[in-house]
């Protein structure tokens, strides 16, 4: 399954390559003046983003090097634990919503503990967690800070329930399949 | 997301003097805004070459002829963006972009939506309807297939790497259908 829709990723990335440029210069686009016009725009966006990301990042940067994650992830512990939510897995719940790659790690962690692993129910259930689950807040400053967005009314509100769906469901569907 | 930031440095602050630790407070702030901007940085070469090859698209016509091809799907969803507007096929890429698990192509097609739906927006600086919808859509994983996670199983030798794609998938839906019902009942409320 992994290799065939990787395969099948790439493949669309080399058709979007070509076949964009190919069909616009058939079409009679000056394909080349395009895409530097468009191009153009990389930059600015980027450069656009920057006091969005350092806002957020700098916060949860503080709030991770203080330990409060993982004070957060101690205090909240003797609830989940009994619902299904592991002590192993909670911090990567908690991480989520700020960090993809800190989640990430935080798997890592599990799968490489001795008596976890990849095929423990720790293991299995953190990996639905990070596969259902998105890093809202980069996303709401990534895609806010490009228009210069600052009031995001319930867009925050809707991320994080979606978010805390994708955690309830997920603690379901492997309690489920896998305990 | 005032309350968010107050609070999560209130919280560090606490935490940081509790620990006895308050040097870790600054210095996380730093590190967070250090990584911030590599962030932004290192978007900017994938983001000039997808922005690039839109636009040829657009005039090409390719982007009208998805708008138009989607528009049954999205006009309930997107009430407030016409038919045939710019802004549904770049919502569309970047749907389309984060199902098959193509990050860096989905950040690109992401903003041009939001570029797109911002012209339609009569209070810049304050997200409409459609947006805050676009973005409950997209802070649910919409990828199909959980490539990382599924790699990173198989080189921590998981008996059964891809044992976890039904799951993921089935907490995946719930949470995209959670994200655009709170969008859409939230929006009469939060104004």
């Amino acid at each position: 399954m992994r290799p065939a829709i990787e395969i099948a990723s790439t493949w669309i990335v080399l058709l979007l390559l070509v076949g964009i440029p190919l069909y616009g210069w058939v079409r009679g686009v000056k394909v080349y003046e395009a895409f530097v016009e468009g191009a153009k725009e990389g930059f600015n966006v980027a450069v656009r983003i920057i006091p969005f990301l350092v806002a957020i990042l700098a916060a949860v940067g503080a709030f991770r090097g203080a330990g409060a994650m993982d004070a957060l992830a101690k205090v909240l512990s003797p609830i989940t634990g009994p619902l299904g939510l592991p002590a192993e897995v909670l911090p990567m719940a908690v991480v989520r919503p700020f960090s993809g790659s800190g989640s990430l790690g935080l798997l890592g962690n599990i799968f490489a503990t001795p008596g976890l692993g990849p095929d423990s129910y720790a293991g299995k259930l953190g990996s639905i967690l990070q596969g259902s689950t998105e890093t809202t807040f980069y996303v709401l400053s990534v895609y806010c800070g490009s228009v210069g967005i600052v009031r995001y009314r319930h867009a925050l509100a809707a991320g994080l329930m979606a978010d805390f769906t994708g955690l309830t469901a997920s603690v379901i569907i492997a309690r489920a399949l896998f305990r | 997301m005032n309350i968010v930031f107050v609070l999560l440095f209130v919280a560090a602050a606490i935490a940081g003097a509790v620990k006895g630790d308050v040097k870790a407070v600054g210095q996380g702030a730093f590190d967070g805004a250090a990584q911030g901007v590599t962030l932004a940085i290192g978007l900017i070469g994938v983001m000039a070459l997808w922005l690039g090859l839109l636009r040829i698209a657009e005039k090409a016509g390719l982007v009208d002829k998805l708008a138009r091809a989607v528009r049954p799907v999205f006009r309930p969803l997107f009430p407030g963006v016409p038919d045939g507007h710019p802004a549904i096929s770049a919502m569309l890429l970047n749907i389309a972009a984060n199902m098959l698990g193509l990050g860096n192509a989905a950040t690109p097609f992401g903003i041009k939506a939001m570029e797109e739906l911002d012209k339609l927006n009569p209070t810049p600086g304050t997200a409409t309807n459609a947006q805050v919808l676009f973005l409950a859509i997209n802070t649910a994983s919409l990828q199909l297939v959980p490539t990382t996670v599924i790699a990173l199983r198989a080189s921590a030798h998981s008996n059964d790497p891809a044992g976890i794609l039904l799951p993921t998938l089935g907490s995946t839906c719930c949470a995209l259908t959670v994200a655009i019902i709170s969008a859409k009942l939230l929006e009469r409320v939060w104004r």
